[in-house]
């Protein structure tokens, strides 16, 4: 074998060669090991705003069914109301005042109306018609009862008193009609429910494949870092940190338009009430704002998709260290 | 440094890929691992890098039993090897100087501790100049420099080098190879795959060669 030239004559193993045009003449300072802006991490924070958005719509929405529903069970729940039949022989209005008077003794109630015989025919009015002579036909009078907030009124023993006092006197409570209310809005709700929970798996599952698929982009670094001694929990915590920042840019984004969204619904709700279609607004869907708890529920979903973007990194770094070892 | 004992491998459920393994590389010294193309040179040096684990044997490094340590400790074991890949491995996104420290990084040091240290070794090298140029704009000759460069920052005990002369023209080749010496003069041994016979004439060392999965050395 033939023996290239000592190396103990060699000044500097490359100050023959030639020299390569300086790029930059100071020395830089240490970017981060996990690249910061790729075009995989901006789609990533793009696939994580967007599902976010979603996702904080579909718990908004929720959240302003579960409101109505309520609304619409303790308005109806509120008010109780006593039916008086008008019966030959028997003086109504008479009839009616000791009724009213019965309620008021009652515990539990707020206030206690006795609807005037227009009040009850134009309740009447979209069935019948107008320019009826209603003082000759039989309808019943009604006497509408407020209940006082959190109060339970002993609805049997008023209906007890009636029965004694008043024969053609019979108390609704609006049970059958709350129990329809409260399966309907059941319904709506666990609707509202399911669908929330399907959106926040499928966007779950579809920030979980975008992380995997941007940390395919970054296999090389993980190799090099595993070959140059790097133990698995640094490299891990490298593209953890990484992610959660990232998860946490898109989640922000996303959660950030859902609720300025919301706050200018809410807004241009309140600016509509007392107009025509503000009203009929607020009697479908309430007030149509999702309260601090919808917000909250928002900023914690903003939190959760940066968790479920750093844990899925986390997961694929683990995988990749398992695949090279 | 380390020792080989009966050591194989096979991939799945083939034959096995390397057998009955008997060898050893002292600290310190110099040597050649060469044999055909596919006869097992990277398994090989992969094994002594702790990045794949033998299907039988024992293989002692820095006098611990890898079959015994921790995936932490292989790590640590790791910090004592210095490798250069044929096709370099530094990562786009950093320049020269990040990707030599990358190593230093990883051992926890602050900038201002390694700062000098790499500037000086990139200098050595002849990448003085290039400093911040990321690898996309070096030549084949620089990314090679930059990776023995990054393979040798931390003072490794053991420097592998797979294939480090197999994209570069003869001259340079045979500068690398100077490099590698001049890092074994320095207290690295060296373990230097490679199939090209003209570079191992260049350079009288101990040569280990693969053939058909078995070992033969000739000291």
């Amino acid at each position: 074998m033939s023996m290239i030239e000592p190396v103990e004559t060699m000044a500097e193993p490359w100050d023959d060669l030639a020299a390569s045009p300086a790029v930059v003449g100071s020395v830089p300072t240490a970017a981060p090991i996990v690249p910061k802006n790729s075009i995989a991490g901006r789609s990533l924070t793009a696939v994580v705003a967007i599902m976010t958005f979603l996702a904080a719509l579909t718990t908004g929405a929720a959240m302003v069914v579960l409101n109505a529903a309520s609304d619409w069970q303790s308005e109806v729940g509120r008010e109780v109301t006593i039916q008086v039949r008008p019966t030959p022989g028997r003086d109504i209005e008479l009839d009616l005042r000791k009724a009213a008077d019965l309620a008021r003794a009652a515990v539990g109630t707020a206030d206690v109306r006795i609807y005037s015989r227009n009040e009850s025919a134009r309740l009447v009015e979209p069935w019948l018609g107008s320019g009826l002579a209603l003082e000759d036909l039989p309808i019943p009078r009604l006497i509408v009862i407020k209940l006082a907030a959190g109060a339970r009124p002993d609805f049997t023993a008023l209906r007890q008193a009636l029965a004694a006092q008043v024969a053609t006197a019979s108390l609704d409570d609006h049970r059958r009609w709350i129990d329809r209310m409260r399966t309907m809005a059941g319904t709506a709700v666990g609707g509202g429910i399911a669908i929330l929970a399907l959106v926040l798996a499928a966007t779950v599952l579809s920030v979980t494949f975008a992380t995997r698929g941007t940390m395919a982009a970054n296999r090389p670094i993980i190799e090099v870092l595993h070959y140059v001694g790097a133990t698995d929990a640094f490299i891990a915590d490298q593209f953890q940190r990484h992610f959660l920042a990232l998860g946490f840019k898109g989640g922000a984004i996303g959660g950030g338009a859902a609720i300025l969204l919301f706050a200018v619904v809410e807004a241009a709700n309140s600016w509509l009430a007392g107009t025509a279609g503000g009203d009929e607004i607020a009697a479908l869907f309430g007030n149509l704002t999702i309260g601090v708890s919808g917000y909250m529920a928002i900023l914690l979903q903003v939190v959760f998709m940066a968790l479920v973007t750093a844990f899925a990194s986390r997961q694929t770094v683990n995988r990749t260290l398992k695949a090279i070892d | 440094m380390i020792r080989f004992e009966n050591v194989g491998l096979r991939y799945g459920p083939g034959s096995e890929v390397l057998r009955d393994l008997n060898f050893a590389i002292d600290g310190h010294s110099f040597q050649f691992l060469t044999g055909p193309s596919g006869a097992g040179k990277t398994s090989l040096l992969r094994l002594m890098l702790l990045s794949l684990r033998p299907t039988r044997g024992l293989i002692n490094m820095f006098d611990q039993d890898t079959a015994r340590l921790s995936k932490d400790d292989r790590a640590n074991l790791r910090r004592r090897i210095g490798i250069v890949f044929q096709d370099f491995r530094l990562l786009d996104h950093m320049t020269t100087y990040e990707n030599v420290a990358l190593p230093l990084r990883v051992l926890g040091k602050g900038e201002s501790e390694y700062r000098a240290e790499v500037v000086e070794l990139l200098q050595w090298v002849g990448l003085g100049e290039r400093m911040e140029a990321l690898p996309a704009i070096l030549s084949g000759g620089e990314k090679q420099r930059a990776a023995i460069a990054r393979a040798v920052i931390a003072r490794p005990q053991l420097l592998l080098a797979d294939e480090p002369t197999g994209n570069v023209d003869p001259n340079l080749g045979q500068r690398l190879l100077r490099l590698f010496i001049e890092l074994n003069k320095s207290g690295t041994a060296v373990v230097i795959a490679t199939h090209d016979i003209a570079l191992m004439d260049e350079y009288d060392a101990r040569r280990l060669v693969l053939h058909e999965g078995r070992l033969h050395v000739y000291d």
